[in-house]
């Protein structure tokens, strides 16, 4: 079935044996790759063959391979889930590449998201900054009838837009400062779009920047390289509407 | 017939209606001050586990959660699309909790448990309240009031949903409330783990065996009570929508060390994914059934057609849900619309370049879309091709995602030439067995979710899902765990230096030397395609007994190579997710065995499980409720030996009936 099965392609993938050891590029050829495969089923071609050369396979995170569970995670020539716009990596085909070339793949590079091993890397910071504000605090039971709440179309689709965020962390590794703007932003927007998100909504600011600055993210200078990579297209838009939470939290806040 | 003693379901009496009302204000309480002193691990953190730790956290108990994924947000709970249905009739076309109720049981074709389907209809409502408070954006419509949808087998719009990404949406608000909780310490997360065991002391089970999958290094943990929310085992097939880390082994090792597995050869096949394009294929995405309120199903009504869609004129179309079931026809239940897609496909008929594919076409849903809104507009007199693109945005509004990723896999545009589908593998309805407190047949051990056997019958309605992981953890666990638990406020803390711990510790030791060990040949990824081959050829959409019988033998000759050839490459002590592989798929080809034997025991079709030898003189299926109105739960023995126990299903507040959707 395969009848395209023909292209050819020299893979320069970042190996690295764990969070002590130092890592390097290491050249693999692969042949007989068809179009129609995803870039991670050509990754696993190369693993079959690399384990039946008892070899140790690339690890990489994948899970869902439906670019919903934000597992995937890799650079591609350079760029946060490779050519394609609002793509993960686990969506990618190999038809967006050609016969012959050169694809260098390398894990996430940020001080807060570490390598555990070749392309796997930490990514608990980010459930951290969630822990610290990312929710409404509301206990099972204490909820009222659904269709209480009326919330206007256009904020409750902005809402979801802002909530399709899949916390894989293309924005971080996108950006040069390494800055987890996005991610906050899109969960702060969420909220601050929604009025069961306005009782905590300072709060909420204040705490989950304060927690992506203590993870060794880096600040945002609005280069807007975060949302041009995002495989979700999360907007700068919610960067802009977290700095105006952040500001307005910061200027009345009440922590000491 | 009668159900084995060692299943009490422990049905609460009394009316129906009444059962779970009067069991939530009888079932004993455990006071603040002891909530503190009991340890709950939870494993798994898809809708059922997520939300299972939040609300036990919040009530107070010390909760313990564990994933093997990164973080417990990407569980595949996650890629559900299409909805999550609840009794709320908010359309005001005459839902109920009783056509929940109904509906349910007799889409599960008349195999599940009436009095969990009930409490499940009844708590319906509340998960949707809880959600919205948590944040949820639930698509609205412009009052601002929520939306709601079809899905199959039903008649009435209870369908809640965020575009295409409902699991999404439902996860992320169980995971917030979750990691509301680790931030405030009542929870304590464990990422990266995989449970490997359970350990049962005098009959109780009293904590896991847990691997730290980075370092390699085994864990202890003690608990109280111990939740299995490990999902589905849809993966034995090997090409299924699961994710690929998806697997058995969490209910597995429950299932050897005492839990009865229940109805294992119920699965579900999903009508509409997108088919196979080759050997190379690692998994399936499924297209959301949402897509069959609006798409038209069609084959042409020639065989080995090679027209391209468009050039087969409609009256040259069969359109055969619509024609073999005029009352709900493209809305059928997923058993039914998949086997009716297979024959199709076997007849000859099938389009694409496998011919293993039918068209999902949404060509008359656009132009009437694009009609309703030329009128909204005031355009009488638009052009075919402004009605064209009108109806373009808003189905694109409706499915774009679903549309998007369709174009992303196949390279095909979906607005423009018609889908192709073909049914696969998708989920689960058997798994553990549980009594209506969802406890296994160990004390102490829960399953919740997908990874439980009760609420789906022989075939889950489209959108149950999502409902079941988030009834059990929300509003289920929350109340049934206190029946054990009020018992064990003197048992104290458990230690881990209990000999049992050892004792566990110790097989799972050696069951990892042994597969690092063997240095065979093959990798562990060979023989799980291999195990899914046979379980898709003889125990997929259509079984027999002398398909099911070879596949069994097939099975055992598998495990003995594979405990002979395999070879895991790199060490214990590392991440290594090949090791990982290895242990999932022992499991999976244990399983298999399992699911066959359960399937040639079941001799009647029902649901998703059909045999070819009980059919209709129209190709339905035909169940025999006089000899297997049960469900079977199977005590695990030892290698390749099983004790089949029977709970009898009594339907007290349904009429029993042939299934009917014409």
């Amino acid at each position: 079935m395969d009848a395209n099965a023909n292209m050819h392609l020299t893979l320069n993938v970042w190996r690295q044996r764990n969070n002590s050891t130092e890592g390097g590029f290491v050249t693999y050829e692969v042949s007989d790759v068809s179009p129609d495969m995803s870039f991670l089923e050509m990754l696993d071609v190369l693993n079959e063959r690399l384990v039946h050369e008892g070899k140790e396979p690339i690890a990489f995170d994948h899970d869902c391979r439906e670019g919903i569970c934000g597992s995937c995670s890799m650079y591609i020539n350079g760029r946060p889930h490779g050519p394609l716009k609002g793509v993960a990596t686990c969506q990618l085909h190999m038809r967006s590449f050609k016969s012959g070339d050169t694809i260098a793949i390398e894990p996430w590079r940020a001080v807060a998201f570490p390598v555990i091993k070749d392309l796997v890397t930490d990514r608990t910071a980010f459930d951290r900054i969630i822990a610290s504000g990312g929710f409404v605090s509301v206990n099972t039971g204490n909820a009222r009838d659904a269709n209480s709440i009326p919330v206007r179309k256009e904020n409750a689709d902005d809402a979801f837009m802002a909530a399709s965020c899949i916390g894989c962390g293309a924005c971080v590794a996108a950006c040069k400062n390494s800055s987890a703007m996005l991610f906050v932003s899109a969960k702060i927007s969420q909220l601050a779009l929604l009025p069961q998100g306005q009782t905590e909504r300072k709060i909420r600011a204040e705490k989950m920047v304060a927690q992506m600055d203590s993870e060794g993210f880096g600040a945002c200078s609005n280069t807007g390289a975060c949302s041009a990579e995002c495989p979700k297209e999360i907007s700068l838009d919610t960067i802009a509407r977290t700095n105006r939470e952040y500001l307005g939290a910061k200027m009345t806040s009440s922590a000491v | 017939m009668a159900t084995s003693p060692l299943l009490d379901a422990k049905i609460p009496a009394g009316p129906l209606e009444d059962k779970w009302n009067r069991y939530r204000s009888s079932v004993p309480l455990v006071n603040p001050a002891n909530k503190r002193r009991l340890e709950i691990i939870v494993v798994g953190t898809g809708l059922a586990g997520a939300s299972a730790a939040a609300t036990l956290a919040e009530l107070g108990y010390k909760v313990k959660a564990f994933c093997f994924q990164d973080s417990p947000r990407r569980a595949h709970s996650i890629a559900a699309q299409g909805g999550i249905n609840a009794a709320k009739n908010y359309q005001n076309d005459g839902d109920s909790i009783y056509r929940l109720f109904y509906d349910t049981v007799k889409g599960g074709d008349y195999r599940s448990r009436e009095s969990n389907v009930y409490r499940l209809a009844e708590v319906s409502g509340s998960i949707i309240d809880q959600c919205v408070a948590q944040g949820v954006p639930f698509a609205r419509e412009y009052g601002g009031l929520l939306s709601n949808r079809s899905f199959g087998g039903v008649q009435v719009q209870r369908t809640f949903y965020a575009a295409g990404q409902t699991g999404q949406q439902l996860l992320l608000g169980a995971y917030s409330a979750l990691e509301r909780q680790v931030g405030m310490g009542t929870v304590k997360m464990y990422s990266r783990h995989e449970m490997l065991d359970v350990v049962v002391i005098d009959g109780k089970c009293r904590g896991i065996i847990a691997r730290n999958m980075v370092t390699g290094e085994l864990e202890r943990h003690a608990g109280h009570a111990v939740l299995i929310c490990s999902g589905g085992y849809g993966n034995v097939f090997y090409l299924s929508t699961n994710a690929m880390g998806s697997n058995v082994t969490a209910a597995w090792k429950a299932h050897k060390r005492g839990a009865f597995f229940g109805n294992p050869c119920f699965t579900q096949i999903h009508p509409t994914c997108i088919p196979v394009s080759g050997e190379h294929q690692s998994k399936l995405t499924l297209m959301s059934e949402s897509l069959r309120n609006d798409g038209r199903i069609w084959v042409p009504k020639k065989q080995n057609d090679n027209r391209i869609p468009s050039a087969i004129p409609e009256d040259e179309r069969d359109y055969y849900l619509e024609r073999r079931y005029p009352a709900f026809g493209n809305l059928v239940p997923r058993d039914i619309a998949s086997r009716a897609a297979k024959e199709r496909c076997d007849a000859g008929y099938g389009v694409g370049p496998s011919k293993m594919a039918v068209y999902l076409d949404y060509t008359s849903a656009i132009e009437r879309y694009g009609r309703g809104e030329a009128n909204k507009n005031n355009l009488f007199n638009a052009t075919p091709e402004q009605i064209t693109v009108m109806g373009k945005a808003v189905v694109k509004e409706k499915y774009g995602n679903l549309f998007d990723m369709y174009k992303q896999i196949t390279g095909e545009d979906p607005y423009e030439v018609p889908m192709r589908i073909y049914p696969a593998v998708h989920y689960t309805m058997g798994g553990i067995w549980v009594d209506y407190n969802l406890m296994t047949t160990v004390p102490g051990l829960y399953a919740l979710g997908e990874a439980n056997f009760s609420d789906h019958g022989a075939n889950r309605l489209g959108a149950s899902a999502l409902m079941q992981g988030l009834a059990d953890g929300y509003f289920v666990i929350p109340y049934t765990i206190g029946a054990y638990l009020a018992n064990e406020i003197r048992s104290g803390d458990i230690s881990t230096n209990h000999e049992a711990f050892d004792q566990t510790e110790r097989d799972v030791r050696e069951r990892i030397e042994k597969l690092l060990s063997i240095q065979g040949k093959t990798s562990p990824e060979h023989f799980h395609r291999r195990l899914g081959k046979i379980m898709w050829d003889k125990c997929g959409m259509a079984r027999n007994a002398k398909g099911l019988q070879e596949a069994i033998q097939e099975i055992r000759a598998l495990r003995k190579e594979f405990w002979s050839d395999l070879r895991v490459v790199g060490t214990a002590n590392e991440l290594n997710p090949e090791l990982d592989r290895a242990g999932r798929v022992a499991d999976f080809i244990e399983l298999g065995e399992l699911m066959c034997l359960d399937a040639l025991n079941r001799n009647e079709s029902c649901g998703g499980h059909f045999r070819e030898e009980y059919q209709t003189e129209d190709g339905e299926a035909l169940r025999d409720d006089e000899n297997y109105m049960y469900v079977a739960a199977w005590q695990y023995l030892g290698e390749s030996q099983w004790e089949l126990h029977k709970e009898d299903l009594e339907y007290e507040n349904i009429k029993i009936a042939q299934r009917s959707y014409k």
